[in-house]
């Protein structure tokens, strides 16, 4: 790999990924709304339109059920069809093409029939964006079987998780969070803002990332959450904590085993998550390891997710709802006097 | 053609006041966002969707409209809301994120519930036809007076909610009728690029219904066609479907720089304001002079401040707040 680099947003990263997964099979092709002529409300397929143009870069009509469809049907016959659709908010209207037929298809055709697909899609509120605008349902989409899940947390993963996303031949849900995409209507993460190589590598899927090292505590995020534990590990720092932060990077599948290794070496474990509390991904990350060995736990391990509501338009109630640092900081304190 | 002058002042005037609602809450959006845009900030956090420009499909269909008759509108819900008669003071402290809102906050801009006056809104595009059909299926199982009219952009007409309810509703024969604005764009896509049809109305023909296509954005025309439609459904006939010529000024929300707009395309769009022209015509027939113009416009200025006022100055719901109301 050569040496050049350049520190790019999510956004720039992804749309770059594309570009080259485009240029190298030219069974890869994208489609969307406002994905074409506007290069994506999140910008993540800047440029490709005149690259590439309107043939495989395809503005589509709002008929989600129709386009998603379509993409798998596309992909069933050798396509690798790149499909976004903007919100995660919005794919109420087209699940059954997705957890239906892209994530069973494989299986009921006895894998003679596999689906390669990216369905990617932005998550996260917190800007009063209200309560169709601002879900994660990174669990909804994991607790379905037949989708790989992936969530990236800084650029340089983004593009090699999006290539192992594109050779990958099952459908992958690639979710961005508008926290760090780096679009000019929305502040954007700096620590998301990272050195990207120019040219196609990967990122594997169901490798999580130690990305602090710590003895104390294990906190344990995705996307945006993973920004936020790593601002509290550098406030408990300061109170003598030596915290170490795992980014999962992808939820299926799903790297149960360096979250365990983690635990075992902290004794705590603090789970955050900005998806809906219950029946998530928290519960999840706890019962791997409390079933594998409870007895690694020094004290009873803790989550911190969105509460069981509809995400609220106003910021005082929006605020009190989201996880930020200084949740994570109070409940590691707790744990770590043993409260 | 209209001539009873009190309607026609009520079509002036709450086009006039929805205009004015929107510049109003143009410059409340912009608080906390300049110089560096970031849509988190200031009062109104966000998106937001003005609906400057399609005011005369709001008040054309909803001067016939009663409190029972149900209006459901979409993610561009001003002038629907004001048309309809919602609570305006209720409706700007939603939209401000404030305690004595509509819904004490939880909803937004976005998410305006009005139960008094049968008004709701929501983001996702065409989802509200199937409620629209289920009042209206309400309303004939229980031979009570009302009707359902579900409002949606020319680019909602290509989902399948559109269709479905559109079947459902003309099966069933329910009152119901579907009003789709055309502003030609669905964000950044043109309707040409996205609808296999040059209009909407001939889609009609495949429900059975009558189906209109009303150029101009002439509130006079749009009055006409919806008296007929609404008329129909309120005598058991069944629904119809109306497509509206009108013209998105704004951007599609604020922030969008309208790149993908054909060079001078906004000038026109702006030579054409239906609002101005209105105000010519009425002078012009005879219907109003200047002083009775002013007149309406200095009150619909004032019940849009004062609403602002009411926003500004209400209080912020408390945080724990966020936990009430999800269930009934
Ligand atoms: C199901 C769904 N898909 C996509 C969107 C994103 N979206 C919001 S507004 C819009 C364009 C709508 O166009 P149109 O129906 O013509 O209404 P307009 O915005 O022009 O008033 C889109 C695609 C959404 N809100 N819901």
């Amino acid at each position: 790999m050569s040496t050049v680099k350049r520190k790019l947003t999510i956004a720039k990263a992804i749309s770059e990924s594309i570009s080259l997964e485009m240029e190298a099979d030219e069974n890869v092709f994208v489609m969307g709304e406002d994905i074409a002529k506007l290069g994506g409300v999140f910008g993540t397929t800047t440029g490709l339109l005149d690259k590439f143009g309107p043939e495989r870069v395809r503005d589509t009509p709002i008929s989600e059920t129709a386009f998603i469809g379509a993409a798998v049907g596309a992909a069933a016959v050798g396509m690798r069809p790149i499909v976004e659709l903007m919100f995660v908010d919005f794919f109420g209207v087209c699940m059954d093409a997705i957890y239906n037929l892209a994530a069973k298809n494989c299986y009921f055709s006895g894998g003679n029939q596999p689906i390669p697909m990216v369905l990617m899609t932005s998550v996260g509120g917190g800007y009063g964006d209200a309560g169709q605008h601002s879900q994660c349902l990174y669990g909804t989409f994991a607790h379905l079987p037949g989708m790989k899940v992936v969530i990236p947390s800084n650029a340089y993963d983004a593009k090699g998780l999006m290539h192992t996303a594109v050779v990958d031949n099952n459908p992958v849900i690639f979710m961005l969070h508008k926290n760090l995409q780096g679009m000019g209507w929305l502040g954007t993460e700096k620590k998301s803002i990272v050195d990207v190589p120019k040219e196609i590598y990967g990122v594997p899927f169901g490798k999580a990332a130690i990305v602090r090292k710590g003895k104390d505590i294990t906190l344990v995020g995705l996307g945006v959450t993973v920004h936020m534990a790593l601002d509290a590990a550098n406030k408990l720092e300061k109170e003598g904590v030596d915290a170490e932060v795992i980014d999962l990077r992808s939820l299926v599948p799903l790297d149960r085993e360096t979250i365990f290794n983690s635990v075992s070496k902290t004794g705590r474990l603090l789970v955050i998550d900005d998806d809906y509390i219950s029946y998530g991904v928290t519960g999840e990350i706890i019962s791997s390891v409390a079933e594998q060995d409870s007895s690694v736990f020094k004290t009873s391990p803790q989550r911190i997710a969105y509460p069981d509501i509809p995400i609220p338009f106003t910021r005082p109630m929006e605020q009190f709802a989201l996880p930020n640092k200084d949740k994570i900081f109070n409940t590691a304190k707790e744990m770590m006097e043993g409260k | 053609m209209l001539s009873d002058v009190n309607t026609l002042q009520w079509l002036y005037g709450s086009m006039f006041k929805s205009r004015y609602y929107e510049e109003c809450m143009e410059k409340a959006y912009l608080e906390g966002k300049q110089p560096v845009f970031n849509m988190a900030n200031g009062p109104v956090p966000g998106e937001m969707h003005l609906s400057n420009g399609q005011e005369p499909c709001a008040v054309g269909v909803c001067a016939h409209l009663n409190a029972d008759d149900a209006v459901f509108a979409t993610h561009r819900p001003h002038h629907i809301a004001i048309a309809k008669g919602v609570n305006l003071k209720a409706m700007t402290a939603e939209i401000f994120g404030k305690k004595s809102g509509l819904s004490g906050g939880r909803g937004g801009h976005m998410h305006l519930f009005d139960p008094t006056v049968n008004f709701a809104c929501s983001g996702i595009i065409a989802e509200g036809m199937g409620p629209a059909a289920g009042v209206a299926l309400a309303r004939k199982l229980r031979n009570e007076p009302g009707i359902a009219v579900a409002f949606i952009g020319e680019g909602a007409a290509n989902q399948g909610a559109f269709h479905e309810t559109m079947n459902l509703a003309a099966v069933w024969k329910l009152p119901f009728v579907c009003i789709i604005e055309d502003n030609a764009w669905g964000i950044s896509v043109s309707k040409t690029d996205a609808t296999s049809v040059p209009r909407n109305d001939v889609r009609a023909a495949s429900y059975g219904i009558p189906g209109e296509y009303i150029e101009g954005n002439d509130p006079l025309a749009i009055y006409d066609a919806a008296e007929r439609a609404i008329k129909r459904a309120r005598s058991g006939q069944g629904p119809s479907l109306i497509e509206i010529e009108t013209y998105r000024l704004a951007g599609h929300f604020m922030g969008d720089t309208e790149a993908y707009r054909p060079e001078g395309e906004k000038d026109e769009l702006f030579s054409k304001d239906p609002i101005p022209k209105f105000r010519k015509h009425l002078l012009e027939s005879g219907t109003l002079d200047e002083t009775g113009l002013k007149k309406i416009e200095e009150a619909m200025y004032k019940e849009v401040d004062d609403a602002f006022e009411f926003a500004r100055s209400a209080a912020e719901p408390e945080p724990i707040e966020a936990l009430e109301k999800v269930f009934a």
